[in-house]
């Protein structure tokens, strides 16, 4: 065996060579475009009507609940199933109607869908063989697999002599394999254990780096999707509701769904007041007038959301001391401290403001001996800056 | 006394229970025929010497055991009756066991690819043959299969023939009774396989580039093995002995074990070489049991 490096070349010359691209591709044409793809199941809607746009090179995750349709999603663009509308195109060419087998994608399956009859060795050696692989380029390129997911010494083990992680691992060396243009990844690591799956998303994402490939990954946790995606597309009820890079879903939600869905966020229903200094005064239902930040894009409606991050509100006995100049500058909401949970390296206020509303509150315990912990009962000052707050169109 | 031994009791008596039973119903009557199987005829009642009897003491056992032989055995591998029916036995076994795996296969695949909700009322059909007693079945086909039966009415009324074809007393004849009454027990097991594996698999074999009949061949059909060889066993084993079938529906020319058995036992009355050759059956039924433990072994061990 001369090549015992797990690198393994760019997917790009292999893909060029057996793809047939138009003469010149366009340049800013995306190596993935869904176009309108609509499925229905009966008289459900799994996905409605949906487009979106993948670039070459790049790991998008799908999220949102269960049954939100981004697993029907990924299937179709595995060939598993058929949309009744749209086009998917893959570097040009619409592969909707295209069955599984001759599609250039792979997909590692949720619970890995490997051949229980067959060792590691011919579970990963499984597609190269469909392709008519010469047998010495499988040995070679098998090898590298294996080396490239650490699997060495376990090539004649059957699957059921593996762990979990290890099941993982031949998954998706074996998806890995044909060295495909897109790889779809089907909650590629719900099965593992919290500690295996944070260090394996890890890998996923330098693996994903060194080869260059591009990676679409179907999740229902959201830490998991903010980890290792570029860009995530946040589902619901067969919609795309937001595509948007992790912190910007996070920092900058479109709607009041995406704010709950992503993280845990306060929210405040409200008037728009008037503006000032680049500033929105909201009037929320309780009465109390909230300093926000213009948004970008102009607010046009009356009624807004007001939201805000727990770790954004800051807690103290009493208000900060602001220059006259920057009265209006911050929100300070003054109540009732009615619960305490410590999380280690967080804590979580929920604070019963005078107003009636709650607000929550969460503070990193930054100092290990932390004297200025709030105790149930405290009277304290929540605030927060006007940056701090999102406002969020119904 | 502990709480543990209280309720060990039971549990060790349980353990036990299958294994009394096949030494009650399995081991203690082959040993009285592998008993009568080293002994000789008689014109007596039972119609065979020695007989033991415990109450004559152990010098009269003694006596009893030095007048065993296997001169039975002898007789079993001389004559070519014997000789001759054992290998058709297994010939028609073996052609019976492949033809019921034709079959039995489609039909099988067929039920567990069903919504899930079809199935089990495709099991039922499967199952409701056995509500009607084997016996008139076997009866029923006599009565199809006759000269002016429903099958050659049905041939002729087709043009298929021009003259009614002779089915009954023929091996076709024989072959289609078997093939009907065994097919249950090859579709069950085979299905209890199929509707048990994961159709991610296929999918996966398909992500991988195989097309659908690759797929059902380098997938499917190893990991049904399992259910190919417990149809296999299934119907092989009790067709080796089968007597009822070939003896109603095929000729008088050639005879399966299970009818010269028959023939030693009732009509000669001779009980110690029919047992022989029941013995000489078992032990010819062992090799493919063994066999299908092995494979069995092998596709659970994995490559260790």
């Amino acid at each position: 065996m001369t090549e015992e490096s797990p690198e393994i070349d760019a997917p790009k010359a292999d893909a060029a060579a057996a793809h047939t691209l138009q003469a010149e591709p366009i340049a800013d044409m995306p190596l993935l475009r869904i176009e309108g793809v609509g499925k229905k199941f009966g008289n459900f809607r799994a996905v409605d009507r949906l487009s979106l746009d993948i670039r070459a090179g790049e790991f998008f995750a799908l999220l949102g609940p269960s049954g939100c349709g981004k697993t029907t999603l990924l299937r179709m663009l595995a060939g598993f199933e058929t949309p009744d509308e749209g086009r998917i195109l893959l570097g040009g060419k619409d592969i909707a109607q295209v069955p599984p087998h001759l599609r250039p994608v792979n997909m590692m399956f949720q619970n890995y869908a490997l051949f229980p009859h067959l060792s590691v060795r011919d579970n990963i050696a499984f597609g190269l063989k469909r392709a008519g692989m010469a047998r010495e380029k499988i040995a070679t390129r098998v090898a590298e697999m294996v080396a490239l997911v650490k699997l060495d010494g376990m090539e004649k083990r059957k699957p059921d002599q593996l762990s979990g992680g290890q099941k993982q691992r031949v998954a998706l060396a074996r998806s890995l394999a044909r060295r495909p243009q897109v790889l779809l990844l089907d909650e590629p690591l719900a099965a593992l254990d919290k500690k295996l799956r944070e260090s394996t998303q890890l890998e996923l994402m330098d693996l994903q780096r060194r080869l260059g490939m591009t990676f679409i990954i179907v999740t229902h946790d959201q830490e998991e999707a903010m980890t290792v995606a570029n860009r995530i597309g946040v589902m619901d009820a067969g919609r795309l509701e937001q595509v948007a890079t992790p912190r910007d879903l996070y920092e900058a939600p479109r709607s009041r769904w995406v704010a709950e869905f992503i993280g845990d966020v306060n929210l405040f229903d409200g008037e728009v007041g008037w503006r000032e200094h680049n500033r929105l005064l909201v009037t929320t239902k309780d009465g109390v007038t909230l300093a926000v930040a213009e948004p970008r894009q102009t607010v046009t409606k009356s009624t807004v959301t007001v939201a805000i991050r727990p770790e954004k509100v800051k807690l103290s006995r009493r208000a900060p001391v602001s220059d006259a100049a920057n009265t209006h500058a911050i929100n300070r909401l003054e109540g009732v401290v009615t619960d305490v949970g410590y999380l280690g390296g967080l804590t979580v206020y929920k604070v019963k403001l005078d107003s009636g509303a709650v607000i929550r509150s969460s503070m990193a315990n930054t100092a290990r001996l932390d004297m200025d912990a709030y105790l149930v009962g405290q009277r304290v000052v929540a605030w927060f800056t006007p940056d701090d707050c999102m406002v969020l169109e119904q | 006394m502990s709480a543990r031994s209280i309720f060990a009791r039971p549990a060790r008596l349980a353990a036990i229970a299958p294994y009394l039973w096949m030494v009650l119903f399995f081991l203690v009557p082959f040993g009285f025929v592998l008993k009568i199987s080293l002994s000789q005829t008689a014109i007596a009642q039972p119609p065979y010497v020695p007989l033991f009897d415990v109450t004559e003491g152990w010098a009269a056992i003694k006596a009893a055991l030095a007048e065993l032989s296997l001169d039975n055995f002898k007789l079993l591998v001389s004559d070519s009756l014997y000789i001759s029916s054992y290998l058709r036995s297994v010939f028609v076994a073996v052609t019976s066991t492949a033809i019921l795996l034709l079959i039995g296969y489609p039909i099988a695949y067929g039920m567990a690819r069903l919504p899930r909700r079809w199935q089990p009322i495709a099991m039922m059909l499967v199952i409701v043959p056995f509500w009607t007693s084997f016996l008139i079945r076997i009866y029923a086909w006599i009565n199809i299969l006759q000269h002016d039966g429903l099958l050659n009415k049905v041939l002729l009324a087709l043009h298929i023939v021009s003259a009614p074809v002779v089915w009954l007393s023929t091996d076709s004849a024989m072959y289609i009774g078997i093939v009907y009454s065994y097919l249950p027990f090859m579709i069950l097991p085979l299905y209890a396989t199929l509707a048990k594996l994961d159709f991610a698999l296929l999918e996966a074999a398909s992500d991988l580039g195989a097309s659908p009949g690759r797929a059902f061949w380098l997938v499917t059909f190893p990991l049904s093995l399992p259910g190919v060889g417990a149809g296999a066993l299934l119907c092989f084993i009790p067709i080796v002995g089968e007597f009822v079938i070939p003896d109603l529906l095929a000729g008088s020319g050639s005879m399966m074990i299970g009818q010269t058995l028959w023939l030693e036992f009732f009509t000669n009355k001779d009980w110690p070489v029919a047992s022989a050759a029941a013995v000489a059956l078992l032990l010819l039924l062992i090799p493919p049991l063994l066999l299908y433990d092995r494979l069995q072994r092998r596709q659970l061990g994995g490559a260790s």
